[in-house]
């Protein structure tokens, strides 16, 4: 009989040489498995005695393990071979163009009127809508254009064919319709409920409509209109709002100067201007030493209120619009008003936005 | 309003440099458009004196002359025809830009002869239309190398800026300078009028007729007047603000309309017949105006007649008859209120614009109407002599504003700014109004005739503030209510924001398109109704309220196909107009994919009509829309192919979208080519959450593995697929948790007129492992069902 050692030397062997994971797994069912070499050995230990067990079971449990070791590590090797192989034979060419994904974007207009909810949201107001056809009464008369003024004329609107009765309605020039229906609303609420009008803090973002078109003008445009009405607020509030908007919206300190100006529904009235400087064709909004006119605003005109029955004794407050294609012209240096609504492919991913950086307060207006 | 700094000069005391006058203007006000100053424009222009003028040896209409100039003197070839010697020139070196022709000189051969420089026409230097020779200047001190604007005088900064409807005296330079005063920018000059006594009784008489068109007339006769120019001063500071000098009569009224916002008229009283009568128009009358156009009379105009009929449309303009000229000895100045409504209707009606209607139109000063006749008298005494007759006064001059018991509370109040009466009355009393004593916080403030705007106490308390300066008030942030919610969307803005990122996230483009569309193609899309068409469009290819935000869409997809992009996926999320109600205002989500996208080696998803439902329903669910819920309808509006296309639903009624391939006949109407799928989302028709909480349910958790069986199911071609899948989802609500269609067959196999539908269904076990008994009980229930519901037969 082979001694132990001359054993493990030709298992030994034949480990090394098992080529893959099948012929391993025969070399060591051939040694260790129930029936194997070894397994046989380790059974004659019962008829041992005990002198001779003292012996040979060290010997045989050493063999054991040694030769499961030997296994152990041939496996390992055939398999970092196998996965080699298999490896080597799965090359692809990773230079191939990508699996298309598709991407959309949110139009430079959405993302401003989002970035100005945002910021005015932050300071209490809500979003307030109205309808793009509107009466005389909404555009015009509650918001104290004397009817044939020419202010009116200024406006230069889009009327529709008379009704019946000989009114006809148009498209709103502004967004200032908005303040009149939140107002009425306001008041209704307030005598349904008995109680006094609830302080008002409005944003009203919206289309608003001039027959007027060249290459500054758009017969659609876009505003954002503010509305705040409570017992106190005055014009000091106004310009607090207003500088604290246009720096945030700006994401830079930027310089402002309020003006007197005239509006039929305001008094006092103001046009806001903020700083900016050319640096070659680029506008650079902020600091600079040339003033651009951004907004119109002012304290709420008496007659505004009254026209919806609210007393202008006690309730006071300012409102604003500003024109929403112009800040975005200026906020992300897009150059033709034109092209905001031509849809054209190019331009919409150029300047369009990810509809994953959605503005907000803590993590930044456009990101 | 234009006007130059030294005719401000004459009203406001100052040492302002010009920018501080800019700037005190704008934050008074006033706000300044352009500043333009002549002599910067003209530098390089310098007075040259002709020497000599030769005939050119080879060209008929050239001259060579010998210039004197500052760089001593020059041969210059000219083809003007008044180039001779001894005249005094406006001389361009070589180099200088001229401005009217474009073109920086050079020194040129012309016809063999060398030119050094240029002797410019009025044209060239952009001082009028003259072209016809060079310009020739005259003067006493005349200077070779002396600016041309000096020697012309055009050397007064004009500055431009914007007169607001509230403020109609800022058309006379009088009162800009009394607001810059105001502002402390300098001291008032106050206009010092002498009444000039008349020398006769004024035998022209005034009649009116109608003292609405016209409260007041005061008229005056001056006899023996010499017509010629007016003084070299005047003509050069009308012409400095684009108005072309007449004659000393004409130029006394355009002065006047413009220094103190006082439009009058003169009339050649040799050709006045009968007693002026201020009346409204008739029928069938017509009108020559000094434009020398003839006008037809509305009956609402206010009109100046004399026994020959119209000789001036009151406020608007006057009328050739009676117009005065050089030959003119006996004149009759007006000098009159008109009511701004009717002129404003006149003038839109005639299309007439004139310095007096728009002055009219906004409204003159009434109490300035006896002044300006007295200052028009001496002026025209001045420059033509004549005798004043006395004034006749038809009408009444009209009260001033009433005065404004000032609570003066309300400075504080609307501004912040803490004031006293006193600094009130300092900052209101140069601005022409008559402060009372202060009594309990209120003052009693006389407004100015000049100031109608001035009505309430607002009005005053931004007086105060403007005067104060904007600047000054302080800045208060506005902070939300401590304690009160940041503020909370509506749903469907909440519904239609996410629509919005929805569907660009799912790849497409956010568009804004015009919210008016053309009429045919609105009608195209079942709009086009006669109350959303616009009177005045912009044109006739945006004369329709649109029905359909799909229009421009369609309209874009070949825009953009035109230039070579074909592939697209556009959306817009906006109003489309059922009606001129705000209710019959819906917000809509439209959208369309076209074209092949780009080529891929993997292969590319062409759009279809189920991209479309994808999208249709990806949009849903943004918004927030139970989209299994909802069922596919084939009956869909008529502008999709009508077996393209299908409505997704809850219930029968409520679409809360539709998809498909647009109708051939829809894309030709609007000249596109096809085929384009697309799909409208109406966010408002998403049912609202039953439960407004922002707690979920809790997630059913299942410990047992799911299951699935597979089916085939031939059916009839007219069963949808949805039938059969709902008909296998129905059969067990206990145990079937999904069935997904997962093919499509017909063909070899399969009777004509019918399909296999192959269905997965996935059961899930709730308490145990199901046996094969009850797997095959669900089984036969499927087949059951299936059959049931649709006739179809499991495929053998």
């Amino acid at each position: 009989m082979e001694n132990l050692q001359e054993i493990q030397t030709r298992i030994e062997t034949n480990i090394d040489a098992a080529s893959d994971l099948a012929a391993l797994d025969e070399v060591r069912v051939a040694a260790l498995g129930k029936k194997g070499e070894v397994s046989l050995i380790m059974r004659t230990l019962g008829g041992m005695t005990p002198e001779q067990r003292t012996e040979f079971g060290p010997k045989l449990n050493a063999l054991k393990n040694q030769l499961n070791q030997a296994v152990a590590t041939r496996r390992e090797t055939l398999e970092v071979q196998a996965l080699n192989a298999r490896l080597a034979s799965e090359v692809i060419d990773v230079t191939l163009p990508a699996t298309a994904m598709p991407t959309g974007s949110i139009h430079p207009v959405s993302q401003v009127f989002a970035e100005a909810a945002v910021i005015f949201g932050d300071m209490g107001f809500t979003v307030a809508e109205g309808p793009d056809i509107e009466t005389d009464f909404y555009n015009f008369t509650a918001l104290n254009f004397p009817p044939k003024h020419p202010a009116r004329d200024m406006h230069d609107t889009f009327f529709f064919e008379p009704d019946a009765d000989g009114t006809r309605k148009l498209l709103r020039t502004h967004t200032s319709p908005v303040q009149i229906r939140t107002l009425q609303a306001a008041v209704q609420a307030a005598k349904k409920t008995g109680t006094a009008l609830e302080p008002i803090r409005i944003i009203a973002p919206g289309r608003t409509y001039r027959c007027d078109s060249d290459q500054t003008h758009t017969p659609m445009f876009h505003q954002v209109e503010g509305l705040v009405i409570d017992r106190e607020t005055h014009m000091g509030h106004l310009k607090g709002c207003l500088a604290d908007f246009v720096s945030a919206f700006f994401e830079t300190p930027v310089k402002t100067r309020f003006r007197p100006h005239h509006f039929p529904f305001t008094e006092p009235s103001a046009e806001m201007d903020i700083g900016y400087e050319r640096v070659g064709d680029e506008i650079r909004i902020g600091q600079g030493d040339k003033w651009m006119e951004i907004l119109g605003c002012g304290m709420v005109h008496p007659n505004v209120l009254r026209s919806v029955g609210v007393d202008p004794d006690v309730y006071q407050g300012f409102a604003f619009g500003m024109g929403v294609d112009r800040l975005a012209m200026l906020k992300y240096g897009i150059p033709d008003l034109r092209d905001f609504f031509a849809s054209d492919q190019n331009w919409l991913a150029h300047y369009g936005f990810s509809p994953l950086s959605q503005p907000n307060l803590s993590t930044g207006l456009s990101s | 309003m234009k006007f130059t700094v030294s005719w401000l000069k004459q009203h406001l005391d100052t040492d302002a440099t010009l920018d501080e006058i800019v700037d005190a203007m704008t934050m008074a006000g006033l706000e300044v458009e352009a500043v333009e100053n002549p002599a910067e424009k003209l530098a390089a222009f310098t007075v040259g004196k002709v020497l000599s003028a030769e005939q050119h040896p080879d060209a008929d209409r050239l001259r060579v002359c010998r210039v004197e100039t500052f760089e001593g003197e020059k041969q210059i070839v000219c083809g003007a025809p008044n180039a001779r010697a001894g005249i005094w020139i406006a001389f361009a070196p070589v180099g200088a830009y001229v401005p009217g022709i474009d073109v920086t000189l050079k020194a040129a051969k012309i016809r063999g002869v060398e030119s050094f420089g240029m002797m410019c026409s009025a044209k060239e230097l952009e001082m009028g239309e003259d072209h016809d020779g060079i310009i020739e200047l005259s003067g006493d001190d005349l200077a070779v190398g002396q600016l041309v604007s000096d020697a012309l005088e055009l050397n007064d900064p004009v500055i431009d800026f914007e007169v607001t409807p509230n403020r109609p005296d800022w058309l006379g330079v009088n009162s800009i300078a009394r607001d810059l005063a105001a502002a402390g920018l300098g001291t008032l000059i106050e206009q010092l009028i002498t009444p000039v006594p008349g020398q006769f009784a004024c035998t022209q008489d005034v009649i009116i007729e109608d003292e609405t068109a016209c409260p007041a007339f005061a008229g005056r006769m001056i006899r023996g007047v010499k017509n010629g120019p007016s003084p070299q001063w005047v003509q050069t500071r009308l012409r400095a603000i684009g108005l072309r000098p007449i004659s000393a009569l004409v130029d006394v009224t355009n002065l006047l309309s413009y220094d103190c916002d006082r439009p009058l008229h003169v009339y050649d009283l040799a050709k006045v017949k009968g007693p002026i009568r201020v009346r409204l128009g008739g029928k069938n009358q017509s009108f020559e105006a000094l434009d020398d156009k003839t006008y037809s009379i509305g009956s609402e105009m206010c009109v100046i007649a004399d026994d020959s009929g119209a000789i001036g449309l009151g406020g608007v303009m006057g009328g050739a008859s009676t117009g005065v000229s050089e030959t003119t000895t006996d004149v009759f100045i007006e000098c009159a209120l008109f009511d701004p409504q009717r002129t404003m209707q006149t003038g839109r009606d005639t299309n007439i614009t004139s310095d007096a209607r728009y002055r009219f139109e906004r409204g003159v000063d009434s109490g300035f109407v006896l002044d300006g006749m007295e200052i028009a008298t001496q002026l025209v005494l001045d420059w033509c002599g004549g005798e004043p007759s006395e004034i006749v006064l038809a009408g009444e001059i009209p009260a001033g504003p009433k005065a404004v018991d000032f609570d003066l509370s309300q400075v504080k109040r609307l501004t912040g700014l803490e004031l006293t009466a006193q600094q009130i009355a300092k900052i209101l009393t140069p601005l022409g109004f008559d402060c009372g004593d202060a009594k309990n916080d209120r003052m009693r403030v006389g407004v100015p005739s000049w100031r109608r705007d001035v009505l309430a106490a607002p009005d005053l308390v931004e007086e105060v503030a403007r005067i104060v300066g904007y600047d000054q008030l302080p800045a208060v942030s506005l902070t939300r209510e401590p304690g009160v919610l940041p503020p909370a969307p509506s749903t469907l803005q909440t519904r239609a924001r996410l629509l919005r990122y929805g569907l660009a996230n799912a790849g497409f483009a956010e568009c804004i398109t015009w919210s008016f569309c053309e009429r045919s193609h609105a009608r195209a899309f079942g709009g086009g109704a006669d109350v959303l068409m616009l009177a005045n469009p912009i044109s006739s290819e945006l004369d329709c309220m649109r029905p359909s935000a799909l229009i421009h869409l369609l309209l874009a997809a070949q825009r953009n196909a035109d230039r070579g992009q074909t592939h697209l996926q556009l959306f817009e999320l906006g109003p489309v107009y059922r009606g001129d109600q705000p209710e019959d205002q819906l917000l809509c989500a439209a959208g369309i994919l076209s074209g092949q996208p780009e080529r891929h080696w993997q292969g590319s998803q062409t759009p279809d009509v189920f991209t479309a439902k994808a999208a249709a329903m990806a949009g849903l669910a943004a918004a927030g829309a139970k989209v299994d819920a909802l069922q596919t309808f084939t009956d869909t509006s008529a502008y999709w192919h009508p077996g393209r296309s299908g409505a997704l639903r809850l219930g029968p009624k409520n679409t809360l979208a539709e998809f498909g391939e647009l109708h051939p006949a829809t894309l030709k109407a609007l000249g596109v080519d096809g085929p384009i799928y697309g799909f409208e989302i109406w966010p408002a028709a998403i049912p609202a959450a039953r439960n407004a909480k922002t707690t979920r349910t809790a997630l059913p958790v299942h410990d047992l593995m799911p299951l699935t069986r597979d089916f085939a199911f031939v059916v009839s071609d007219d069963i949808s697929a949805e039938a059969v899948r709902r008909a296998a989802r129905g059969a067990d609500k206990n145990l079937i948790s999904q069935a997904l269609v997962f093919d499509l067959y017909s063909g070899k196999g399969i009777e004509p007129g019918h399909k296999s539908l192959a269905i997965e269904v996935t059961l899930q076990p709730k308490d145990h492992t199901l046996t094969d008994t009850e797997i095959e009980a669900v089984s036969t229930k499927i087949i059951d069902k299936v059959q049931s519901a649709t006739s179809g037969v499991l495929r053998g």
